[in-house]
């Protein structure tokens, strides 16, 4: 019941399975957990009868959910149709061939440390937590004390999970020995990164071991007061995380003399109000001051200098979630994980043109092509990009499938970790839109403090909009590159200086796009509305008129039982006759090139000259 | 705002409260009115100035009041992909606004969001509370006519 289960529909399954159970009179325990990660199943219903394994299926509708409870629970077998997997090492219940969930292909390639529990502890109960070995590191943190826990998350080689990956007990470090009355210590959980959602899932599917985390951290730098700063489109998140934190409170998690360790510290929820730009640190600090969320220019850092220019450490929501399974199980069993200088594991959320999106878990150093085509089962049509990172980062090509995802690596090929989105492309992807797309966002989002972030980028999406409008010229990649490397020197903070990201890496590796653009006026993913047409291919359509009775300009006519005919200078090429077409008369085929169409005709023009 | 106090209780008029506020008195009213922002920049002692200032620079306040449904359009990259920017087009057809602006007949509010985190069911479309998953154009309107 995460939001994305709910957007798919869980919550009719749910009132189905309510319904089921009270009219057919039956006793059942009723969970309701988080997110598990393969959203492309969602929505997903877990059955556990006395004495099986728990089986798990995909992709529920209410009547099914009703079908699969009130058989399962009278005749003692559960039905085996729509079953994905199940759970634990026992014989499979439903038939003989249902795979483990987690050897589904989707799930055998992960290893999940910081999902460990999500999707299968309810996250609104504490004692769920508790039950998993919840706060049992934050126990063992108290027996460390605050040096023994920097030593062993320096061990452990911890690098924030959030962007760039600086080591996480540098940043303690510095904060731990700074003078200051009091410190603070941030969780960035903003998540402002359009195709990102790792931090929601996991704040709602496992809130403690995020809150478990802050106070380790807290207490290895020496802070009193926390806030949890979170992003007001979240509401299911900082429902649960209110919740939680009263659930801490109420067992002695948090407030005066946690745990009778003598460490006091609180945490208050501080949401967010929309600015991307707030992801930074020093902008964030200033949001919650209550000021425009604007970055100032550092040193100092926050670590020394932040909030209310006390020594303050914002660590990400996923760095914090890490902690506590650091802290119980050691940084050498931590170490075992990924690579060498890029240790442990990172989440992801995997979505795009992959076929099996969702939230997933892997370690450091697997590379693109395990996640993409062995994790995410590929892509329907050709694969064409990958783009990391979000706005910040760059769009990779088919090359780079044998990377290693690493901080380093990724680097190098001109992208950045980030947060950890992995978006999917297809040939049905026009890389200069994506460009676009991401440079009108983050001209949007600029704070407008520095000019070469609020003009740069500005000037960047006139040009870029004037490519996919067909009326580029060969120049204007030159200026792109002038432009974006300007950007990328002269602005105050992180947004600015990764915002031409986007346009350097699609120029470096999908040049031959660009140019069929600006030479050709042509978009070969079709993607680009000025450069495609929409038409109605005689030979399929059976003159249904399905498409004239949703064209909202009138652009379709035809009589009944005949072709119909597609009048272009009407056509707003809003897709609606595409979409309902049944017999693909409209379908992609349909969509044609201007300048290739006028290259034909002037052809066709030519033959019937001579 | 009458009850001035509600949105003020708790708050003892520190700048750091500014947001807090006015989060609580867009979820009460809808929308910042300029009324508020008098009533709030006297509470916390700032000029109105600071107050639009402020409010101005996040996407989450709107001055204009909302309508008796809110429709929000995700323009995340995934929805982006799949077609996010046709279907705010046809919400804007079918609605006749603009992102920011509520329908003459006060029926809906438009706006368009970053992401709404459901990217992986994308493209999505927000009304009210529901979410909306793999929306088509077509599917849309359909949505919207559970709306009154």
């Amino acid at each position: 019941m995460a939001s994305c289960g709910r957007a798919a529909g869980a919550g009719e399954v749910l009132a189905a399975v309510k319904q089921a159970l009270n009219d057919e009179k039956l006793q059942a325990r009723l969970v309701q957990t988080g997110c598990i990660g393969p959203c492309y199943l969602e929505p997903l219903l877990d059955v556990q009868l006395p004495g099986q394994a728990r089986v798990s299926y995909g992709n529920v509708t209410p009547e099914m959910a009703k079908r699969i409870v009130v058989q399962g629970l009278r005749t003692g077998q559960l039905p085996s149709h729509h079953a994905v997997g199940h759970f634990g090492d026992g014989e499979a219940p439903v038939s003989p061939s249902l795979p483990r969930f987690f050897d589904l292909p989707m799930l055998k390639p992960q290893v999940r440390i910081v999902l460990k529990n999500c999707g299968f502890i309810d996250p609104d109960d504490i004692e769920h937590y508790l039950a998993n070995d919840g706060y049992a590191g934050l126990m063992r943190a108290f027996e460390m004390g605050p040096e023994g826990v920097l030593r062993e998350v320096k061990e452990a080689g911890l690098r924030g999970r959030g962007g760039a990956g600086f080591p996480t007990y540098k940043k303690w470090e510095v904060c731990r020995n700074s003078p200051g009355k009091v410190k603070y210590l941030i969780c960035n959980a903003d998540e402002g990164d359009p195709g990102a959602f790792m931090n929601r899932s996991l704040l709602e599917s496992d809130p403690h071991a995020v809150l478990e985390g802050m106070v380790i951290a807290a207490y290895a730098i020496g802070a009193t007061q926390g806030y949890i700063y979170i992003r007001a489109e979240y509401p299911l998140a900082v429902r649960r995380l209110r919740h939680a934190l009263a659930q801490m409170r109420a067992s002695g998690f948090l407030g005066t003399d946690i745990q009778g360790s003598g460490f006091s510290f609180d945490i208050t929820v501080k949401e967010g109000a929309g600015a991307f730009v707030c992801g930074e640190e020093t902008a964030l600090i200033a949001s919650i001051e209550g000021k425009r969320g604007m970055p100032r220019s550092r040193p100092p850092y926050p670590a020394v200098s932040g909030l209310h220019g006390m020594p303050t450490i914002i660590n990400n929501v996923e760095t914090l979630g890490t902690l506590p399974h650091i802290m119980r199980n050691g940084a050498a069993w931590y170490r075992q994980y990924g690579t060498e200088g890029n240790y442990g594991t990172k989440t992801f959320s995997l979505v795009g043109k992959v076929r099996r999106s969702g939230l997933i878990e892997v370690p450091l150093g697997t590379t693109l092509r395990r996640i993409i085509f062995d994790i995410g089962g590929g892509t329907r049509k050709p694969f064409k990009a990958v783009q990391t990172g979000g706005p910040s980062g760059g769009c990779l090509s088919a090359e780079f499938l044998d990377t290693p995802i690493d901080y380093e690596s990724l680097t190098a090929a001109g992208s950045i970790m980030g947060s950890g989105g992995l978006i999917v492309m297809d040939e049905d992807t026009c890389v200069v839109d994506v460009a676009r797309y991401f440079l009108d966002f983050t001209q949007k989002e600029s704070c407008g403090k520095c000019s070469p972030c609020r003009v740069g980028s500005r000037h960047l999406v006139e040009i870029l909009e004037r490519i996919v409008a067909g009326r580029g010229e060969p120049e204007d990649l030159t200026r792109l590159e002038a432009l974006g490397e300007t950007i990328r020197r002269g602005s105050l903070c992180g947004l600015g200086q990764t915002a031409p990201n986007p346009v350097l890496t699609t120029l470096r590796y999908f040049r031959q796009e660009y140019l069929a653009h600006v030479k050709e006026k042509y978009c070969p993913a079709t993607v680009c509305r000025e450069l495609i047409e929409y038409r109605v291919i005689p030979e399929k359509c059976t003159g249904c008129q399905r498409c004239v009775s949703v064209c909202p300009t009138g652009a379709i006519t035809g009589p009944r039982a005949e072709p119909h005919n597609l009048d272009p200078s009407k056509c707003i090429k809003c897709r609606a006759c595409y979409e309902i077409c049944r017999f693909d008369a409209i379908a992609g085929d349909a969509i044609i090139i201007r300048s290739r169409r006028k290259m034909s005709d002037e052809h066709a023009h030519r033959q019937e000259l001579r | 705002m009458e009850a001035a106090e509600d949105v003020f209780a708790g708050c003892v008029g520190g700048e750091g409260e500014l947001i807090p506020i006015l989060q609580r008195v867009q979820q009460k009213e809808g929308y910042i009115s300029e009324k508020s922002v008098r009533q709030i920049a006297r509470f916390l002692k700032v000029s109105e100035n600071q107050v639009y200032g402020v409010a101005s620079f996040y996407s989450q306040f709107r001055f204009v009041a909302p309508g008796r449904h809110s429709i929000r359009v995700c323009l995340g990259t995934a929805c982006h992909v799949r077609g996010g920017q046709i279907l705010l087009e046809a919400v804007q057809r079918e609605v006749g606004v603009a992102p920011g602006q509520t329908s003459a007949d006060g029926r809906f509010d438009l706006q368009r969001v970053a992401c709404l985190g459901c990217c992986a069911l994308a493209p999505v479309v927000q009304v009210d509370e529901d979410i909306h998953s793999r929306v088509t154009v077509l599917g849309l309107k359909e949505i919207l006519r559970a709306y009154e």
